[in-house]
């Protein structure tokens, strides 16, 4: 336990004294959202409409900016190797890092979905679902996030390959994440939404590390 | 695997490895391995006791570090096997990592964290307390240089640091690959005293290494004696 806690710190600890991987994560999220209006139009019912749907597909995208480095560096430093070392076993280490990711990136893009959904005009009912919806959901990005991370590890345009391989898996996030909001706009209850998004959460809390560390423990040997 | 009655040399004698797997300590029997799809070694078989040094030498590219990675469990042999105090490795994986210190060509450390705090973070990983952070930091004489980031750090003093891991947290087992590169002459001797330190308490060692490292009653593992040979 001691060990999870210390991979978390030290991971937090490089977050915040290189500061700039989380801070562009969030700058991309704020602009690309501001980008919305530009490109569809002033008008406030059709900006209400998408809101929700808008912040969720930034949101993906901007998680997945920072993705390809969550082990990368580690990786080439050898702090990979030796952290594969350490009595900490392999899927425990991906959990940490998951959160350490989540904390830093996740987390902000949580807090900030408010405010960009004011700008886009969402309907006050909407706030309070799209904060849980989004807490529920963004944990699932960084973990399913890490499996990709980790079956890109060392290869060429890993970024690149990294999005074609996470994207696809980031969809039911996205329909349920967007529908919940959906739903509290229009009067529908929205329990079943953040259920699902729930549920999703718990299969990837176990399933996610297990397969970055079989991911990882190939792209070691 | 059938034995193929290799011999290895000990400390310039040729001794024979027993034909059974030994009680006590650390041993290999008939590995062999696979890098890039190219056989480096094959049939090497070692056997090490509480205490005991291990020098792998031999010409680049003959499998001195791939043979450290065999024995750390990063990269699993394709033939043979490791066995600690008669148990094979098999069995158990994650207890062998619990009994290691790695140190490879990597030093592994961040550019924006301080000496200290890396040396702290690699000893939190295996149980080592502060004071036993402090004892590594003086022990290779890092104290000074605690509050700096890394990326101040010469090549030499990151190799220094890398090498406190070693005493900041214990375990029987050291593997170190070519441990004395970038070292000064006075480093090189506290790297020689910590390992002396180390075996006196029954610790073993394994260290590949080009450069002449002089270790008291250590075995000699010559790598190029163990290339495959050519498919007849």
């Amino acid at each position: 336990m001691s060990a999870f806690l210390a991979v978390v710190q030290r991971d937090l600890r490089l977050a915040l004294r290189q500061g700039s991987d989380a801070a562009l994560v969030l700058a991309f999220f704020v602009l690309a959202v501001v980008l919305f209006p530009f490109g569809v139009g002033p008008e406030p019912q059709l900006l209400a409409r998408i809101a929700a749907g808008v912040v969720w597909v930034t949101a993906l995208l901007a998680a997945l900016l920072s993705l390809d480095r969550l082990f990368q560096l580690d990786y080439e430093d050898g702090s990979l190797e030796m952290l594969a070392l350490t009595p900490l076993s392999l899927p425990f280490l991906v959990l940490a890092k998951c959160l350490a990711h989540w904390l830093t990136t996740g987390l902000p893009l949580v807090l900030a979905a408010p405010a960009l959904a004011a700008l886009l005009n969402l309907q006050a009912e909407g706030y309070f679902p799209l904060l849980l919806a989004m807490g529920l959901g963004t944990p699932s990005l960084s973990l399913v996030g890490a499996v990709g991370a980790a079956l890109t590890l060392g290869a060429r345009r890993a970024g690149v390959l990294l999005s074609l391989l996470v994207l696809p898996l980031y969809i039911p996030v996205l329909i349920f994440g967007v529908a919940s909001v959906d739903q509290a706009v229009a009067g529908l209850a929205i329990l079943p939404h953040l259920s699902i998004l729930a549920a999703f959460l718990l299969a990837a809390l176990p399933l996610a590390p297990l397969a970055a560390a079989a991911a990882l423990r190939s792209a070691l040997e | 695997m059938v034995s193929q009655g290799r011999a290895w040399h000990h400390a310039g004698r040729v001794a024979q490895i027993p034909e059974s797997i030994p009680s006590t300590g650390f041993s290999g029997r008939g590995l062999a391995c696979r890098r890039g799809g190219r056989l480096v070694f094959e049939g090497l078989d070692f056997a090490l006791d509480p205490g005991g040094a291990l020098l792998l030498t031999g010409p680049n590219g003959s499998g001195k570090s791939s043979l450290l990675r065999v024995m750390a469990g990063l990269t699993p042999p394709v033939a043979g096997g490791l066995a600690w105090n008669g148990e094979s490795l098999h069995e158990d994986p994650a207890a062998h990592r619990t009994r290691l210190h790695f140190v490879g060509h990597l030093d592994a450390l961040k550019p924006v964290l301080t000496a200290g705090e890396s040396l702290a973070f690699w000893a939190a990983m295996r149980g080592g307390d502060h004071g036993a952070v402090q004892r590594a930091l003086a022990r290779f004489h890092l104290e000074a240089l605690a509050d700096l980031p890394c990326r101040f750090l010469s090549a030499g003093q990151r190799r220094r640091l890398a090498l406190a891991r070693l005493v900041a947290s214990a375990a029987p087992l050291w593997l170190l690959d070519e441990p004395s590169t970038g070292l000064d002459e006075a480093s090189t001797a506290d790297l020689l005293a910590a390992i002396a330190e180390h075996r006196r308490g029954g610790g073993m060692i394994v260290a590949a290494t080009h450069l002449d490292l002089p270790l008291e009653r250590a075995a000699l593992l010559a790598l190029q004696d163990f290339a495959p040979r050519r498919a007849a």
